[in-house]
């Protein structure tokens, strides 16, 4: 029954006077989400909607689910599409997409008629009216209720064809990714860090990533969990750069040189450090963790502050206040949840003193990394020269 | 850099001959046993030629022989199927302690299913005890499942011995041998062993993935656990596997060629392993009664050697190998924490996350293993100094 989506934005349409350009990466990017979906799709902009039309016969579970994965949507409306604009035949239409999309409920309702082509014989009150009355005779259990209806069916009268919808299907919200600027995820395999990156994204963000690897001790299996990952949420997000950093030798000479309480937390630093970097390097204005107060001995108040010391970027923590069933709930709705819970060890689980500090003091960390002195520059570069990049999309395919 | 593969009992590299007789099979055979014309004849060919290959290693009939999808899918059905058909005449079944998890969890089905299960106990060295199972047998006893030989360690377990006390104490009790990691390493021979259902898997010597067998005795009954067009004389439908079979059939038969000489030579170097190895601090050699001498390493099976090393998580290890293109098992080739046998046999809790299984083939050479302990003696020390606290 339905041809055609119109699609409602959400907060793009407060953007005053760069509102179109807000509306063409949206519109760049539902057609980029269709691109995979069976049939074909014609994506236009008018009168401050998008609408999407098929061109061809098409998925209709396939190409809601795609829109769905879209930030910036507020609501998908499902839409019929009448081409031949006889009022005769639009009336028919309006009654046969009322008996299939409710299908013998009763309520209350209220027709929105909207006549673009201002050439055509009726004009919106009269739309409204005759259409009411259709419907009323021809399904005795409904009522008008021009105050509050339960559902508002509304016909537009336009220029090629006429559109008739009812029912909207929620989108994310958000904006359109690359809206807003770009940032680097520090992607561990854990929960939270792709839930930050999603979260981050839904601003309109793009991602790039960095995973820290620390061969022998995290295995292959550790780092395509992390890219399992990046692909889980570049469905969101778009294509993500990933950048691998070989991250054993700086591990090492940090377990050799410095008191192991105090690893971790220096070992984060160096990470951060190492981030913003490459972040700086693939013009990102800020960098995003899925650190949480609290939730780990790194990240206390007193931790956060130590590794924050480092950076000059911003540090985007977007789950800083969440509890983690709440994270959970978000990665079992984004599907990285099962993704993350396969049990490989990461470079921040391999080495874990037994009781490690909890309120580091900043400048005793600060002195303690001084024991790095001769060598750990030299690490920081090497790790730098030889940092793997992977391009990850939803489609990526593994390496054979 | 060379690559040294010690994870034999994980997979074997498929012989020349499997792949040769697969290719041909796909590329020209490709018929339906079961289709009436000449190319269905020729595809049923190969399967009888396959049949004739395994049961001439094993010494019984090839009508005796059916194939399923591996392993995993004979012990099942060996299982399933016989408890099932023998239910009117009990519910009891006896296995051990350190069963593959394709033989202990379709037990726990069973169980599910209101059969009673008894778990024989195993020694340090992974034996069960003959009066122990003599024990175990009750009235209502109608399946005895014991592994031929052990995935973890390579313990042999004496089935022929026990079967024939199981069956002279109730002579109607079937008997099940999982003989996965044993089949082309022993010469098996189920009629004169007393056993009733043995099960074996291609790609464990030589074969393809993908393919098992079960000898079924013809004096046992048992029901199908697939159903469908009835091949495989209705005990387990779907379209024969081809070239599947003929690859096992192929891999079985050239296993056992000059047998004796390929067995010596495995346990020499295995003798040699151990041997070298336990000269490394802070190894223990698992399954093994070194103390009673050396020569007790001919008392398991020719290809295992698990090793425990102090102080080392398994996987740090493996990796570390790995990246000198030495490629071995943590513990069992699955996950360690799904280790039963380790467990079994005593091993200290920290070393079972400690624990590496070598397992050779016959393409294994004596410079390899002296890389491999080459390699060792190195990675140690190094990786001893960051263990976690």
């Amino acid at each position: 029954m339905y041809r055609a989506f119109l699609i409602k934005y959400a907060e793009i349409g407060i953007k005053g006077k760069n509102r179109y350009i807000f509306e063409n990466i949206l519109r760049d990017r539902i057609k980029a989400a269709l691109d995979h979906v069976e049939g074909d799709f014609c994506v236009i902009k008018e009168s401050g909607r998008i609408f999407v039309e098929a061109q061809t016969e098409f998925d209709y579970e396939e190409t809601i689910d795609a829109l769905q994965k879209v930030f910036g949507i507020w609501a998908i409306c499902p839409t019929v599409v009448i081409e031949d604009k006889t009022w005769e035949n639009i009336v028919n239409h309006v009654c046969d997409y009322v008996r299939q999309a409710y299908q013998g409920e009763t309520f209350t309702f209220k027709v929105k008629a909207k006549r673009s082509d201002k050439s055509y014989p009726l004009t919106s009150p009269e739309i409204c009216a005759k259409a009411g009355e259709a419907i009323l005779e021809r399904f005795p259990e409904l009522t008008v209720n021009v105050r509050e209806p339960q559902e508002r069916i509304y016909i537009e009268v336009r220029g090629s064809a006429a559109y008739v919808y009812s029912k909207m299907i929620h989108g994310l919200g958000g904006m359109p990714v690359g809206s807003s600027g770009k940032a680097m995820l520090l992607l561990s395999g854990g929960i939270d860090s792709p839930v930050a990156g999603y979260m981050i994204s839904k601003r309109g963000v793009e991602i790039d990533a960095v995973y820290f690897h620390a061969p022998p001790y995290t295995s292959d299996r550790a780092k395509q969990k992390v890219v399992d990952l990046a692909k889980k949420i570049s469905v969101y997000t778009g294509k993500i750069h990933l950048y691998i950093i070989n991250f054993t030798d700086i591990q090492m000479y940090i377990y050799e040189k410095c008191p192991h309480d105090e690893l971790t937390i220096i070992m984060r630093r160096y990470m951060m450090r190492i981030a913003e970097h490459l972040a700086k390097s693939a013009s990102c204005q800020g960098l995003i963790t899925g650190e949480s107060i609290g939730q780990v001995a790194s990240q206390t108040m007193q931790s956060l502050l130590a590794t924050n010391a480092v950076c000059t970027l911003p540090v985007y923590r977007p789950l800083i206040a969440f509890d983690k069933q709440d994270i959970v709930d978000i990665a079992e709705r984004i599907d990285t949840y099962e993704t993350s819970i396969q049990p490989f060890e990461d470079c921040c689980t391999i080495f874990v003193a037994k009781h490690p500090v909890t309120k580091p003091n900043i400048n005793i960390i600060a002195r303690h990394e001084g024991n790095l002195k001769e060598e750990i520059e030299e690490m920081v570069k090497k790790a730098l020269d030889t940092v793997e990049m992977l391009e990850v999309t939803p489609e990526m395919e593994y390496g054979i | 850099m060379e690559e040294i593969y010690l994870d034999n009992s994980a997979t074997t590299k498929p012989f020349a001959s499997v792949c040769q007789i697969m290719m041909e099979i796909m590329e020209t055979a490709y018929g339906n046993p079961s289709s009436m014309h000449k190319k269905g004849i020729k595809a049923e060919h190969y399967v009888h030629h396959a049949s004739d290959q395994i049961a001439k290693t094993l010494k019984v009939s090839p009508k005796e022989i059916f194939y399923t999808s591996g392993g995993t899918e004979s012990n099942n059905m060996a299982l399933i199927g016989t408890a099932l058909a023998n239910k009117r005449m009990g519910s009891h079944i006896i296995t051990t302690e350190i069963e593959h998890p394709s033989v202990h969890n379709p037990l726990l089905f069973l169980k599910e299913q209101g059969f009673e299960l008894t778990f024989l106990p195993v020694d340090s060295f992974g034996h069960i005890k003959k009066e122990d199972l003599l024990n175990a047998i009750r009235e209502d006893t109608i399946l005895i499942s014991i592994m031929y030989v052990n995935n973890e360690i390579g313990t042999l377990e004496p089935v022929a011995e026990l079967a024939k006390a199981a069956k002279e104490k109730k002579p109607d009790i079937f008997v099940h041998s999982d003989a996965i990691q044993a089949y082309g390493k022993y010469q098996i021979y189920p009629k004169r062993e007393g056993i009733d259902l043995l099960s074996i898997s291609g790609h464990k010597i030589h074969g393809p993935k993908g393919i098992g067998a079960l000898y079924i005795s013809d004096k046992v009954k048992i029901k199908p656990i697939l159903y469908g067009g009835g091949q495989q004389k209705g005990m387990r439908s779907g379209t024969e596997n081809v070239s599947g079979i003929a690859g096992l059939g192929m891999a079985a038969e050239e296993i056992y060629q000059n047998y004796k000489e390929k067995i010596q030579e495995l346990y020499e170097k295995k003798l040699y392993f151990i041997e070298q190895i336990v000269k490394i601090e802070g190894t223990t050699v698992n399954g093994v009664e070194l103390e009673k001498g050396i020569q007790k390493v001919e008392e398991t099976a020719p290809h295992i050697i698990s090793v425990s090393f102090e102080g080392i998580k398994s996987e740090v290890l493996l990796h570390a190998l790995e990246e000198k293109g030495i490629y071995v098992s943590s513990g069992a080739s699955n996950h360690p924490k799904l280790s039963s046998t380790l467990k079994a046999i005593g091993v200290k809790r920290e070393l079972m996350d400690a624990t590496l299984r070598f397992s050779m083939s016959g393409d294994t050479t004596k410079q390899e293993l002296d890389i491999v302990l080459e390699t060792l003696k190195n990675l140690l020390p190094q990786l001893r100094r960051f263990v976690r606290n």
